[in-house]
C-alpha cells in the first residue's frame, strides 16, 4: 500500500483497466462539467442561475427520450433516422386528433404510442426477419413519416384543447432552487412534466441495460452477432426488439416535444434524428455496437445544448456558428473515440501477446 | 451441385435465372415497371416535344426530358456514392451539405465581393476548377476521418453534414449573390443550338470518364477488393486505408460538379434548400443499383440506372399531382416494396413457392 492511490500512474492504470463503455461515457461526463464550470466562471450569471440547467433539460427532454431509444439501436450495432420523422408525425397527428375531432388528451397519448410502435414494429420486421440494411430501412421510414405529416395537415397550428394547454403549463416547481430576476421578485425554478418522463426512461434503460438479462442481450448481439448466436441469444429478436423499443421511444418522445411546442407543424423536429446520433455519439456509444451507456447519451444531449447555449451567449449569434461549434465537438469527439479505443486495442494485443510468450515453448514441447 | 442443377434446366429457365441474378436487373426491372405503369396511367407522359426557348434556341421538353435533366445530377452523385459504398462499406450523409458549399464557392469566385455583379470577376472554368479544389478538401477530410481514424463512414460525415449549410453561408456572408451571365446558365439549362439538356452531357462526359479511369487503371479491382476484406488486401500489398481516402476525394469532385450543375440552374443558391435531401436520393440509386451497401462488389452503371429510376419516379409523382411535400410518403411506399423485392430472404422464399407451385403443376399434368 505504499503506492498513492491517486498518484497519476494508478489513475493511468485505472483508465487503461476501463471498459470501453465507461471509458466513453467518463470523458463524456467530465467535459460536460467542465463546460459547465467554465461557463459559470467565463460568462457568470446565467449560467450560475440553476433554472438554466433546468431549461437545458426541459428544452432537450423529448431529445433524450429520441437519444434513449436511438442508443438501444446503436448498441446492438444498426441505425434509426425515422425518429425526427415520427416525432412530426405523432405531434401532427394529436394536433389533428385533440383539434379538430375534440379527442380527450388520455386517447392521444395512446395514439402517439401505438404511432411510434407501429413503425418500431414494421421497421424492426423488415431489418431483423427480413435481413434489409437499417439505414435503408429507416430512411424510407423518415420519409413516409415526413410525407405522411403534410398528408395529416398541411399548416401548422397551435393547439387549442383545453385539457391539453392545462397539461403542457403544468410546471413541477423545485424548492429552494428560484432565482431573482432584475427586478427583485423571487421566481421559482421549475422543469416540465416531460423532464419527469425522460429521467425516468433513462432510469429504467440504466438499470435494464445494466442488470438485466433481456438488456445484457443487446451489447452481446452488438459486439459480436455469431458469438451471441452460438451462446443461444435469439439475435433476430434482439436486433427486432430494439428497433420496436426505439420506435416506442420515438412515439414517447415525440408526445413530449409536443408538449414542450404544443403545435402541430411538418416542420417540426427537422434533423432531430442527426441531433440524436450525434448526442448518442458524444455520449460514448459506438456505432459499431457493443459499446454504450444510458447516462452517457443523457450526458451527450445536455453537452450539445449547453455548447449551443454557450455560443449564443458569447456572443456569435449568426444562425451559422451553431452548426459549425456542434460538428467541431462532433469532431473532436469522434477522434478522441478513435484513438482511446485503437490505444487500448493495442494495448489488449500487446497484454495478448506477453501472456502468450511463456506459453509457446510449453505448447511446443506438449505438441512434441 | 449447383452446376449440375442449372445445367439439367431448359435454356429459357437458365435465362432467366442468370438475369435475375444480374444486379442491373433491379434497376431495369423497376424502370419497366414504372414505364408501363405510365403507359396505362396516361402515354402523354412520354410525349416529346420540340419547342424554343426565349432566346430562340431549340429546346426538347417533356417529362422525359425532365427525368434527363434533373436525375443527371444525382446520376454523378452516384457514381461518386457507389465508390465510397464500395471500398469504406458506408456511405457519405454529407454530399447536400458539400454541395451548398461548392456551389456557395462557385458564386463567391464568380462575383467577388459584390453580390449584383454586371460582369463576372473571373472565368467560368477558375470558379469551376477553385470549387472543385474546395470540395476535393472536404472529400479529403472526410476521408481522413473515415480511413486513417477509422471511424464509421455515416458518422464522420454527420461532422460535414451538421456544419456544411452553415459554412456555405459563410463562405458568403450569408448573401444571396445572383449571376446574370448567358454562358453561365448554359451549364445547368441548354446549349445554343442543341436541343437536349446540357447536364445530361456532363452525366455523360462523368461516366466516360470513371469508365476510362476503370479501364486503364485498377483501381476498380483495388476498391472492390478493399470493400470485400481489408485485411486481405492488406496481405497483398495494397493500402486500404489510401483507396479509402482517394474514393472520398473522387467523390468531392463529382460533388462539385454536380454543385455546380445546381448553381448554373439558378444562377444563384439558397443554402438551406439547395440539394436538400439529395444524399438520401443518392444512397438510394446506390441501394436500387442491387450494391451491398455493406461494401465490396459494385457496379456504376446499374448505380447511374438506379438514380435515374428515383428520377423517373419523382416525376411520375409530380405528374400525378403529389405535392412536394407528401411526395416523401409515396417514394418511402415505393422503395420499401423494391427494397423488400430485393432482400436476399424474399427472393430466396419466392423461388421456393414458384418451385412449389411448378412441382404441383407438373404432378397434375402427369396425373
Amino acid at each position: 500500500m505504499s503506492e498513492n492511490k491517486f498518484s497519476p500512474r494508478t489513475i493511468m492504470k485505472k483508465i487503461g483497466g476501463m471498459s470501453d463503455t465507461n471509458l466513453l461515457t467518463s470523458i463524456t461526463i467530465v467535459v460536460f462539467i467542465l463546460m459547465y464550470i467554465g461557463a459559470m466562471i467565463f460568462l457568470g450569471k446565467g449560467f450560475l442561475k440553476p433554472q438554466t440547467l433546468f431549461n437545458i433539460l426541459n428544452a432537450n427532454a423529448a431529445l433524450i427520450i429520441l437519444s434513449c431509444g436511438m442508443t438501444l439501436v446503436m448498441i446492438t450495432g444498426g441505425i434509426d433516422i425515422s425518429v425526427g420523422g415520427v416525432t412530426a408525425l405523432v405531434s401532427m397527428s394529436c394536433a389533428v386528433y385533440l383539434d379538430y375531432m375534440g379527442g380527450n388528451v388520455f386517447v392521444s397519448m395512446l395514439i402517439a404510442i401505438a404511432i411510434g410502435l407501429a413503425f418500431g414494429l414494421v421497421q424492426g420486421y423488415l431489418i431483423a426477419y427480413l435481413e434489409i440494411q437499417p439505414f435503408i430501412v429507416t430512411l424510407a421510414g423518415m420519409f413516409f413519416a415526413r410525407g405522411m405529416t403534410t398528408i395529416v395537415h398541411t399548416n401548422p397550428f397551435n393547439v387549442e384543447n383545453e385539457s391539453f394547454v392545462a397539461l403542457k403549463d403544468t410546471r413541477i416547481i423545485i424548492p429552494g432552487m428560484g432565482s431573482y430576476n432584475k427586478a427583485g421578485n423571487y421566481i421559482d425554478a421549475y422543469i416540465e412534466i416531460g423532464v419527469i418522463v425522460a429521467l425516468l426512461i433513462v432510469a429504467i434503460l440504466f438499470f435494464v441495460l445494466k442488470w438485466t438479462k433481456f438488456g445484457r442481450n443487446f451489447y452481446a448481439v452488438g459486439g459480436h452477432r455469431q458469438s451471441a448466436l452460438m451462446l443461444g441469444v435469439n439475435v433476430k429478436r434482439v436486433t427486432f426488439s430494439s428497433y420496436v423499443l426505439c420506435g416506442l421511444f420515438a412515439g414517447i418522445g415525440g408526445y413530449v416535444y409536443f408538449m414542450h411546442v404544443g403545435s402541430g407543424a411538418a416542420s417540426h423536429a427537422m434533423g432531430a434524428e442527426m441531433n440524436a446520433i450525434a448526442s448518442t455519439i458524444i455520449g460514448g456509444t459506438m456505432l459499431t455496437g457493443g459499446v454504450g451507456n444510458i447516462i452517457g447519451t443523457l450526458f451527450g444531449v445536455m453537452s450539445l445544448s449547453l455548447i449551443q447555449n454557450i455560443v449564443s451567449s458569447v456572443g456569435l449569434d449568426q444562425a451559422w456558428w451553431t452548426g459549425i461549434t456542434i460538428a467541431a465537438m462532433l469532431c473532436i469527439f469522434l477522434v478522441v473515440q478513435s484513438i482511446v479505443v485503437s490505444r487500448k486495442s493495442r494495448q489488449t494485443k500487446k497484454q495478448a501477446a506477453m501472456a502468450e510468450k511463456p506459453q509457446t515453448p510449453q505448447n511446443k514441447a506438449a505438441a512434441n | 451441385m449447383a452446376q449440375i442443377k442449372t445445367a439439367k434446366t431448359n435454356p429459357v429457365s437458365e435465362f432467366f435465372s442468370k438475369l435475375f441474378r444480374n444486379q442491373i436487373f433491379i434497376p431495369i426491372a423497376a424502370l419497366l415497371l414504372l414505364a408501363i405503369f405510365n403507359l396505362i396511367a396516361d402515354p402523354s407522359f412520354f410525349k416529346i416535344t420540340l419547342g424554343y426557348s426565349s432566346d430562340g434556341n431549340p429546346v426538347l421538353s417533356g417529362y422525359i426530358m425532365t427525368i434527363l435533366d434533373y436525375g443527371s445530377e444525382l446520376a454523378i452523385l452516384a457514381i461518386g456514392m457507389t465508390l465510397v459504398t464500395a471500398a469504406s462499406g458506408g456511405q457519405d450523409i454529407s454530399v447536400g451539405a458539400a454541395i451548398a458549399i461548392s456551389g456557395s464557392v462557385v458564386l463567391r469566385v464568380l462575383c467577388g465581393t459584390d453580390s449584383r455583379p454586371e460582369t463576372l470577376q473571373a472565368p467560368i472554368i477558375v470558379a469551376f476548377l477553385v470549387s472543385c479544389l474546395v470540395a476535393m478538401a472536404f472529400g479529403a477530410f472526410n476521408g481522413t476521418l473515415v480511413a486513417y481514424f477509422k471511424i464509421q463512414p455515416m458518422v464522420a460525415t454527420l461532422i460535414l453534414f451538421t456544419a456544411g449549410r452553415s459554412i456555405a453561408a459563410w463562405i458568403n456572408n450569408n448573401e444571396l449573390p445572383i449571376v446574370s451571365d448567358k454562358v453561365f446558365s448554359y451549364f445547368g439549362g441548354f446549349l445554343p443550338g442543341i436541343p437536349i439538356p446540357t447536364s445530361f452531357f456532363i452525366a455523360v462526359a462523368c461516366m466516360i470518364i470513371t469508365a476510362l479511369v476503370f479501364k486503364f487503371t485498377s483501381l476498380g479491382l483495388y476498391i472492390q477488393s478493399v470493400g470485400i476484406n481489408q485485411n486481405s488486401s492488406r496481405l497483398n500489398g495494397l493500402n486500404p486505408e489510401f483507396i479509402k481516402f482517394i474514393t472520398y476525394v473522387i467523390l468531392g469532385f463529382f460533388v462539385a460538379v454536380a454543385g455546380f450543375i445546381k448553381v448554373s440552374r439558378l444562377s444563384t443558391i439558397n443554402y438551406s434548400v439547395v440539394a436538400k435531401d439529395i444524399e438520401m436520393d443518392a444512397i438510394l440509386a446506390v441501394a436500387l443499383g442491387g450494391n451491398a451497401l455493406s461494401g465490396g462488389k459494385f457496379n456504376i452503371g446499374a448505380s447511374v440506372l438506379g438514380a435515374y429510376v428515383i428520377q423517373f419516379l419523382t416525376t411520375t409523382l409530380y405528374k400525378l399531382e403529389v405535392s412536394s411535400e407528401a411526395l416523401s410518403a409515396y417514394k418511402a411506399i415505393v422503395v420499401i416494396i423494391l427494397v423488400v423485392m430485393s432482400a436476399p430472404i424474399v427472393r430466396e422464399k419466392l423461388a421456393a413457392l414458384l418451385k412449389k407451385i411448378k412441382a404441383s403443376a407438373a404432378a397434375k399434368s402427369a396425373n
